[in-house]
């Protein structure tokens, strides 16, 4: 079962509204996936991004894989505890392990993401 | 084991120089060294146990069957070894070529880089070849530029962007973004070939061009390769054809007849030099006749029954020092030419073979990534095996310990759990069935008592490595 309180990307990346921020990271499934991961490359804060768009990478030792916005956006935070302790993607993927915070979002790009049920659905697809 | 250096001891020494036969130069004092280099004190038995010793710890193709998937880890004969190691190239100085009083004696040398880069060019459809680049990426990166170069010449503007499908080697993306351009990436349909409804949606007037690899990195060949050339075309894209899994079709078929531009030959892999460790590698450049002006000079031409250099006129530049990895080169000519052309089309056909026969021997017991015939390589998802707790990790330490080297585990990044063998076309009947047996009991084991499995290796010299500590606290220094 995926958070219920989340929207979800087809990169297996979730947001949040967190009262006016944003707050993104990926999912539980996704850090699985890549295994302990070894490296986090965040985003700058400041950094005026737009939806899809490549902003950072998570690295594991099978494989790198680029970190996506889900909207556009102003980049107003990054978890920067993760550089030290990339492991906190695999232990808490919906908390602590988040990955940047937003605001300034373009609303309507909201609309395009995955509720969580799309996105459970989305699952089955994929493992299959 | 203890490395050279700790087994040094002051005054021992492994042999004497000869005699001084120049007359001595006395050195400027700040060329001298201060205090001497810290170098191993050894005697000559303690080299010689040191490498011994270490050469047995060594899995390499001498010793052991290397399946690794998209490397083509296959047997290079010693033919080729033997004419780089020809004095006449190996005691020929690089300056020679740039002094006219010396230029007379790299003909040779010239020779065989001009023929070698006809035969590349041959073998690719190609117009012409520059042996410059010196890596699989350094050709990629070289054909990057190429792009960039005829777009600006042609007064193309706004073409910032290059098309990679989502099973691309990962260097794809990055040559493409060292030479400034943006990449985007297109997906592959389930059945493990290029989305061409997607491709079509993405190439734009931005595309510069579109890179692939054909057989692609699924092992597979991408049918509408000639399709899609056509609709690059038509946007005036140009065709970038990785050389990474040329051993597919050697021989059978050509990127330049399926409509390739640019396209990049790895020597090796496909030509007799021993690919990883490193290098030396070698990664020419082909191009197609639109392209000729624009690739990295100087050149090796034939001019008056002899050979000369000259630029191209609207040149990239140069991309290495003097002419690439030349040794590597003699390697491939040397390798080209004991071959003939019918020999390197059975380079093909015993690597697609083989392939297919392992694949066939392994299917009831692995799962196929993509249910169909597969070129030079077959890709395996051990997904079933990981809901047990045996994951493609483990089988691939377990092989380890049965005397082979592993395949390629979780590339390409398409497939989970991907186990991707590539036995290429230099393994006998009896290496392949050795390394299916293994294979099978493996997948046995893995329903039968899959703690064994995680548990391996056991009989290396060291047990399972904590990767992730590793990759985090990178220490390359002794």
């Amino acid at each position: 079962m995926v958070p219920d309180d989340l929207l979800y990307t087809e990169d297996h990346e979730w947001i949040r509204d967190d009262g006016g921020e944003y707050v993104v990271g990926i999912t539980a499934w996704a850090s699985e996936q890549l295994g302990e991961l070894t490296f986090v490359e965040l985003p700058e804060t400041g950094m005026d991004v737009h939806q899809g768009e490549s902003v950072g990478t998570v690295e594991s030792v099978k494989a790198a894989s680029d970190v996506y916005s889900p909207v556009s956006g102003h980049i107003v935070e990054v978890n920067e505890t993760l550089e030290d302790d990339p492991g906190l993607l695999t232990k808490d993927p919906y908390g602590d392990g988040w990955l940047f915070k937003l605001d300034s979002i373009r609303v309507a790009d909201l609309k395009k993401l995955m509720k969580p049920d799309a996105y459970e659905r989305f699952l089955e697809e994929q493992t299959e | 084991m203890q490395l050279i250096f700790e087994q040094s001891a002051p005054g021992r020494r492994a042999l004497e120089l000869d005699p001084l036969d120049v007359p001595a130069a006395d050195l400027p004092p700040e060329l001298l060294r201060s205090k001497p280099a810290a170098l191993p004190e050894v005697s000559e038995l303690d080299v010689v146990r040191h490498f011994t010793r270490l050469s047995r710890r060594n899995f390499g193709i001498d010793t052991h069957f290397y399946p690794l998937g998209s490397c083509t880890m296959k047997y290079n004969p010693k033919l080729a070894d033997r004419a780089a190691d020809h004095p006449g190239f190996t005691r020929l100085h690089p300056h020679f070529s740039t002094s006219p009083a010396y230029r007379a004696r790299c003909q040779g040398a010239f020779e065989v880089i001009h023929a070698t880069e006809r035969m590349l060019a041959e073998i690719g459809g190609m117009a012409e070849a520059s042996l410059q680049p010196i890596a699989g990426a350094h050709g990629e990166l070289a054909g990057a530029l190429l792009m960039a170069a005829y777009h600006r010449d042609r007064g193309n503007t706004g073409k910032d962007t290059i098309l990679i499908p989502d099973s691309a080697h990962g260097t794809n993306p990055a040559s493409a973004a060292i030479a400034g351009f943006k990449v985007r990436e297109v997906p592959s349909k389930r059945d493990g070939t290029l989305n061409v409804r997607a491709l079509t949606r993405a190439l734009d007037d931005s595309v510069a061009g579109i890179m692939l690899t054909c057989p692609n990195t699924h092992g597979l060949f991408e049918p509408a390769v000639g399709r899609i050339a056509c609709m690059a075309r038509d946007r005036d894209a140009l065709m970038y054809y990785d050389g990474a899994n040329l051993n597919a079709i050697i021989g059978r078929c050509r990127p330049g007849d399926m409509g390739f531009d640019i396209m990049h030959f790895n020597l090796h892999k496909t030509f007799a030099t021993p690919h990883g460790m490193g290098g030396p590698g070698s990664g020419p450049v082909g191009v197609s006749a639109r392209l000729v002006d624009y690739l990295p000079g100087p050149r090796v031409v034939a001019r008056d029954g002899a050979y000369d250099l000259a630029t191209p006129p609207k040149s990239i530049g140069r991309m290495a020092a003097f002419f690439g990895n030349f040794l590597v080169a003699v390697r491939a000519y040397a390798y080209m030419r004991a071959l003939g052309a019918s020999g390197l089309r059975d380079i093909s056909t015993g690597a697609v073979l083989n392939a297919n026969y392992v694949h066939a021997k392994l299917k009831s017991a692995f799962t196929s990534a993509f249910d169909t015939p597969f070129m030079h390589e077959c890709v395996f998802t051990a997904t079933p095996q990981a809901r047990k707790g045996v994951r493609a990790l483990d089988i691939a330490k377990a092989l380890l310990d049965r005397g082979f080297h592993a395949p390629t585990v979780y590339f390409p990044l398409t497939v989970k759990e991907s186990l991707m063998v590539e036995p290429t076309e230099t393994e006998s009947r009896e290496t392949l069935d050795a390394f299916c047996e293994a294979m099978l009991e493996i997948a046995k084991l893995a329903d039968e008592d899959p703690d064994a499995l995680t548990r391996a290796p056991e009989t290396l010299p060291v047990g399972r490595l904590d990767e992730v500590r590793a990759a985090r606290r990178l220490n390359c220094s002794f």
